[in-house]
């Protein structure tokens, strides 16, 4: 067990999935360099078959990924910030999201989009967005969002080995948190949720940055009497309903947190498959946290307005503990 | 760029002729059938005929290898017969029938056969070049010799992804040939409104790789130009831009129903077109050269039309999808 920050497991993460597979390969622009550190120092150890750098061109650069996972490689495409991801939507969503099946199982596209989702860091509108609901809407796209240094190793290495195609979302503000990371070659499956603390009066439903949030609000409601149960859901598609819908038939009480924005988001999804699938057992109606409905400001204390927080989630808990009928 | 050196017509071998014209042929009777069945209102959805365009197809697919790869348009039919496709599961394809390539879940602008090399047709116009730029590195990274080409029309040449990935090829060296059938429309515009170049060969000089214009309606002329291009490129020189002036037909069958009456083309216009018949061309080049007999030609075209007939009773026999079919190739677990 050692312990290492988010952007150093990352970079683990692909060397061992790199030394253990001369397919995968690592394309994206100043992956050499390594914009957020995570791929620094793997160009001197593959090589330049294996870590490619490219032109700023993230349309050419996702297609090269599909067509290279098609033919037999296994791609990191390193797309940088998820915004940039609107570049290379059609390569994302009409062929990765598409190829396999439309072309009656010919295809297989293991290829991961690898980026950067969300904001705090005051990088503003064009580098701060959130990216996951619209490819959490697409039928055949796998999405991870990691919220600490050891799933993020665990999840990267899962999302190289599967044969479908991973959008892997990191969040910038977590590039320096430390977790203790397993030794070894260990992955997380994808599609499994976990609880990063049990409770037994409201379950608080999140992932990626908004995990610590919750699991801070679940402190404070701790000192008040009242125990929280966080469910870190690590994959966003599929999601583990099961463990969710668990945790709700204990807690009676259901808040969905979610860095994306309130209309159509994550917590829209999570929100709907709770109150359908666990009516019977909700005490009061569910609720969703997400980001206020403005683009991200520049300015850092405005960011974090927009953004779920800490009274955000405390606010959200006690409307579910008035009593409702 | 000057003209690259090309071998002459006579070095081709009656052979290979041969092979040339059966895939013209076997693309021209199967798209005369389709168009004939769409008029009929037989098809389901919208078919773009590569009918007048088959030189190219043939030309460039004829110099390529069964492990090379190929990425096509939404005119993409005759991109796949020509690499070796089989007319059965294209005309059950295009049927929607559980018997196609993609078992009815593609159609006619979705066709793919990967077991040789064919990466699918594209309904997205520009779609398919970063896709080819891929497998081009993927064959680079595996060290095989493996080429790959792209084909897309004057009017792809026009999206942003025909620029980065042309330039990416360039900047990375890949083997990588970028066909450009330019039928001098982009739907209904014509070339010469979409871009103030006269060529879109020129545009290869400014990603530092040669341009080169070929004759789209010359079989042969374009096998010349591809099997240049292909050794060139597997002997790892890089990438190379061949456009191909081509004429077309209609953008779509029954364009007719978009276009409300308007007339997008002058008679003058619709008259060259036809009468630039690349099969006309390649029976009088074989002839003159005395690689086959014009009755050889005659017997693989007679051939070809049972073929074509056998496809169609095999698409008409064969079963719808089912809900199976709908749910399947979803994940791959």
């Amino acid at each position: 067990m050692g312990r290492n920050t988010y952007v150093q497991s990352i970079k683990d993460a692909l060397s061992e999935e790199m030394e253990r597979d001369p397919n995968v390969v690592l394309i994206g622009e100043d992956v050499r360099l390594g914009v957020f550190a995570g791929t620094r120092g793997l160009h001197a150890e593959f090589g330049s078959r294996r870590v490619i750098d490219t032109p700023i061109s993230e349309l050419g650069v996702a297609g090269a990924g599909v067509g290279a996972a098609a033919t037999g490689l296994r791609p990191v495409v390193d797309l940088m910030f998820g915004t940039f991801l609107y570049l290379a939507m059609d390569q994302i969503a009409n062929q990765a999201g598409n190829m396999r099946y439309m072309f009656g199982g010919q295809a297989t596209v293991p290829i991961v989009f690898m980026t950067q989702n969300g904001g705090g860091l005051g990088a503003g509108p064009h580098h701060s967005q959130p990216m996951h609901p619209l490819f959490m809407n697409m039928p055949l796209l796998k999405v991870v969002a990691p919220s600490d240094a050891a799933d993020a190793k665990g999840l990267l290495k899962a999302a190289i080995r599967d044969d479908n195609p991973v959008v892997f979302l990191n969040q910038l503000s977590l590039g320096a948190q430390k977790a203790d990371v397993p030794d070894g070659d260990w992955t997380i499956p994808l599609g499994v949720g976990t609880i990063k603390r049990v409770g037994s009066d409201v379950t608080i439903c999140s992932a990626g940055l908004t995990v610590h949030r919750a699991l801070e609000a679940a402190d404070l409601l701790s000192s008040r009497g009242v125990e929280a149960e966080v469910i870190d859901l690590r994959t966003l598609k599929p999601w583990d309903e099961a463990l969710v819908l668990e945790s709700v038939k204990k807690t009676g009480r259901f808040v969905a947190v979610d860095e994306s924005y309130p209309t159509c988001g994550a917590a829209s999804e999570w929100a709907a498959t709770v109150a359908e699938y666990a009516f019977a057992d909700l005490k009061a109606p569910v609720q969703r946290v997400s980001n206020m409905p403005v683009p991200m400001p520049f300015n850092p204390a405005l960011e974090q307005m927009v953004i779920p927080g800490v009274s955000d989630i405390l606010d959200a808990v006690d409307r579910t503990l008035v009593k409702v009928r | 760029m000057d003209a690259p050196e090309l071998n002459s017509k006579e070095s081709i071998s009656s052979s290979l002729a041969i092979d040339i014209y059966t895939r013209c042929v076997r693309i021209r009777r199967f798209e005369e059938r389709v168009g004939l069945l769409f008029r009929q209102g037989k098809l389901p959805g919208f078919v773009h005929l590569y009918i007048g365009e088959e030189a190219i197809a043939a030309g460039v697919c004829a110099a390529l290898r069964n492990d090379d790869y190929i990425v096509s348009t939404h005119r993409g039919h005759g991109h796949v017969i020509a690499k070796g496709g089989s007319l059965d599961k294209m005309m059950a394809e295009l049927f929607g029938r559980a018997t196609g390539y993609c078992k009815g879940k593609g159609g006619s602008m979705h066709i793919a056969d990967f077991s040789i090399g064919m990466l699918g047709a594209c309904g997205i116009v520009g779609g398919g070049l970063p896709i080819a730029v891929g497998a081009a590195l993927s064959s680079v990274t595996r060290s095989t010799d493996q080429v790959a080409v792209t084909f897309f029309g004057d009017g792809a040449s026009n999206e942003g992804s025909f620029h980065e990935s042309v330039n990416l090829a360039s900047t990375l060296s890949l083997p990588v040939l970028f066909v450009c059938e330019n039928n001098q429309y982009g739907e209904f515009t014509p070339a010469t409104e979409a871009m103030n170049i006269a060529n879109v060969a020129d545009r290869a000089a400014g990603y530092g790789i040669p341009g080169v214009i070929a004759d789209g309606t010359d079989p042969l002329a374009m096998y010349l130009v591809a099997s240049w291009a292909v050794a060139r490129a597997r002997a790892g020189s890089g990438p190379v831009l061949i456009e191909a002036k081509t004429h077309r037909r209609d953008h779509a069958e029954g364009e007719s129903a978009f276009l409300a009456g308007q007339q997008y083309r002058s008679e003058q216009e619709l008259a060259d077109a036809s009468g630039a018949d690349p099969i006309r061309k390649l029976i009088e080049d074989i002839t003159s050269l005395g690689l086959a007999s014009r009755e050889t030609l005659d017997e693989i075209d007679a051939i070809t039309q049972e073929a074509v007939e056998e496809s169609l009773a095999f698409a008409l026999a064969s079963p719808e999808p089912d809900l199976q079919i709908l749910l399947e190739d979803c994940w791959v677990t």
